[in-house]
């Protein structure tokens, strides 16, 4: 009697197909299952649809071309807008992608093409991933800690630079392990080519290699950048500004940013206020929608050919 | 002939200058990417000193035994026990996971094994692009949106700022860690693990859940240790959607503050420098790193064992 106990409960344990059960119940599990499956695979992009209707719904009294032209204010918030804040968050882009592009693909490179199996390099490597898990707003603090304080005769303090930097450093490792992967779906026989014509290493890599791997290489910049800019927790750390009277001219300038001023804008409690954050989010989801869907065109087209 | 012989030999003299440069550009060339790859080595020990460093004064001024042990946080009454804010991150991740494991293990198993090839291509860039949605975004809608039903419905007591919304938002941010990291585990599992269940008289489900996944096992526990290393980093929902009040011991209903949540706290308000308060958001931030970390290793073990095996 023991033992027909324990059959049964090797079996439910989850060892094999239960044959106690009937055949028809096994079916109907089956397809419960199945259903179960597919509602989960569906509960994000319900979320999703959910959010994007919610934001759009509370936003949109307030949208318009005016508010994507006119500083915040105070004082006639429904006259306020979001331009320093997006003038600034175009100066993020743009600074962190000239600084952050060529240091992982350079990274990316070395580690691909150059890098023997050291000690050494096998560190750098479980190092990049685990950078990649470290929280934004640790970075933030590194940020505060380097580039605001050690640096600040270099920086000029929380300037839009120090900003740039520091999301830099936040997303370099994204962007060196897609390069990575690209570089590493490039066959062999090209590199060997370009050798057996007399090429060097270099030449071969700039005239071969980085062309071949940019597809895949840009879609994960494209993602990594999106990133970028919307994170909050990171600049408010290196001292975004939360006003200002004028929008960022130069890289030594005080900067405002969108996910920063959506926050702000949440964290006061008229109603006002709020739909502004709503206004808000719904240009920060378009920019971000649009720049995910050309990433991931870019992706699709690239398998594609390959 | 001599013609020849001269013309030959400064032709060998381009081709020597040739090599040298070469040589040198090929040199320097090494040096600069070298310098590149070497650059996630001195972020790594930035981190460490940055942290490290007001963490040491921060403890000349608080010793680490109230701020590990004490569960009272008040920085202007200079009560420094880190409990409270370590109880409000774990509340959130807590719930959190609740949500995004189920949901991103189904979500994993259905788009390995049963979506259909067309849907799943549309499906995955769907995920990715809830996992790149800001976080102000989804601390907008855990505030104004979550929070509200819930008061409205079943739970007419529930704070403006609570844990419950905070965690259920970030559980969907994270759903879709949870299901890729999974979902590659699940897809590495041999066919014939797959076929061999078959033969034996499986049904589909039998074969997903009895079979695949607990041979991709290692690589869903790394999954979620993943989730849950994002969700205690995780900064701006539980800034917005769970408040700034330190509660230890509260219930999911209640506002309270997480790690995170103070750092930003104080990073936005004036506090002078040399204040133990400003000195105080680094300690937070060591404890948070050492908290990620140990779990981001683990996980890396965890995917590196699934990997070793097939």
């Amino acid at each position: 009697m023991t033992q027909g106990g324990t059959k049964v409960e090797r079996q439910k344990g989850g060892g094999g197909p239960d044959f106690k059960a009937s055949t028809s119940t096994r079916y109907r599990l089956d397809k419960a299952f199945t259903v179960l499956v597919t509602v989960a695979a569906l509960v994000g992009i319900v979320v999703l649809a959910l959010l994007l209707v919610d934001v759009v719904r509370d936003g949109s009294g307030m949208l318009s071309l005016q508010f994507l032209t006119s500083f915040p204010s105070q004082i006639f918030p429904e006259n306020g807008g979001i331009y320093p804040a997006l003038i600034g968050s175009l100066w993020l882009l743009g600074l962190t992608g000239l600084i952050s592009v060529p240091l992982g693909l350079g990274a990316a490179v070395y580690l691909e093409e150059y890098a023997e199996d050291t000690r050494i390099n096998r560190l750098i490597e479980i190092n990049i991933s685990n950078l990649a898990g470290v929280p934004s707003v640790i970075y933030g603090l590194l940020g505060l800690g380097i580039f605001v304080q050690l640096l600040a005769p270099v920086t000029g303090g929380g300037s839009v630079l120090t900003g740039a930097l520091t999301l830099s450093l936040l997303i370099l490792p994204v962007i060196i392990v897609a390069t990575r992967e690209a570089l590493r779906a490039i066959p062999g026989s090209i590199r060997e080519g370009g050798y057996a014509l007399g090429a060097t290493q270099w030449e071969v890599i700039w005239s071969h290699l980085l062309p071949m791997a940019l597809p895949g290489a840009l879609t994960g910049i494209i993602l990594a950048l999106s990133r970028a800019i919307g994170e909050a927790a990171p600049i408010l750390v290196v001292g975004v500004s939360l006003y200002q009277t004028y929008a960022t001219t130069g890289p030594f300038d005080g900067y405002m940013a969108l996910p920063t001023q959506i926050y702000d804008w949440i964290s006061r409690p008229q109603q006002i206020f709020q739909d502004s954050a709503a206004a808000g989010i719904v240009v920060a989801m378009v920019v971000l929608l649009l720049a995910n869907s050309f990433a991931i065109w870019l992706r699709n087209r690239y398998q594609q050919r390959s | 002939m001599a013609i020849e012989a001269g013309g030959r030999r400064s032709e060998a003299d381009v081709w020597k200058h040739n090599s040298r440069t070469r040589e040198v550009r090929e040199r320097v060339i090494k040096l600069l990417l070298t310098a590149c790859a070497y650059l996630s080595i001195f972020t790594t020990v930035g981190i460490v000193v940055v942290l490290f460093e007001e963490t040491a004064r921060f403890f000349l001024e608080v010793s680490p035994v109230e701020f590990l042990t004490s569960t009272r946080w008040s920085p202007q009454q200079g009560s420094f026990g880190i409990l409270p804010l370590v109880y409000g991150t774990l509340m959130a991740t807590f719930i959190a996971i609740a949500v995004a494991l189920p949901i991103g293990l189904l979500t994993a198993i259905y788009l390995s094994e049963y979506a259909p090839q067309q849907l799943r291509r549309w499906l995955k860039p769907v995920l990715e692009i809830l996992a790149g949605v800001p976080t102000v975004v989804y601390g907008y809608f855990a505030l104004t949106f979550i929070t509200p039903l819930f008061r409205g419905s079943v739970l007419p007591g529930i704070g403006s700022f609570n844990a419950l919304a905070a965690g259920l938002i970030m559980g969907v941010m994270i759903i879709p860690t949870v299901a890729s990291v999974s979902e590659d585990a699940i897809y590495a599992v041999p066919r014939s693990l797959r076929e061999g269940a078959y033969a034996l008289g499986a049904t589909k489900r039998e074969t997903a859940t009895k079979v695949v996944v607990p041979a991709a096992l290692s690589g869903i526990v790394a999954a979620v240790i993943l989730g849950v290393s994002r969700a205690i980093g995780e900064t701006m929902i539980v800034t917005i959607a769970m408040g700034s009040q330190p509660n230890f011991g509260g219930s999911p209903l209640e506002s309270m503050q997480a790690m995170t949540a103070y750092i930003v706290q104080v990073v936005g308000g004036e506090t002078p420098r040399e204040s133990v308060t400003y000195k105080s958001i680094f300690a937070v931030g060591s404890a948070l790193f050492l908290m990620t970390l140990t779990l981001n290793l683990a996980s890396y073990w965890f995917v590196r064992r699934y990997r070793e095996t097939y």
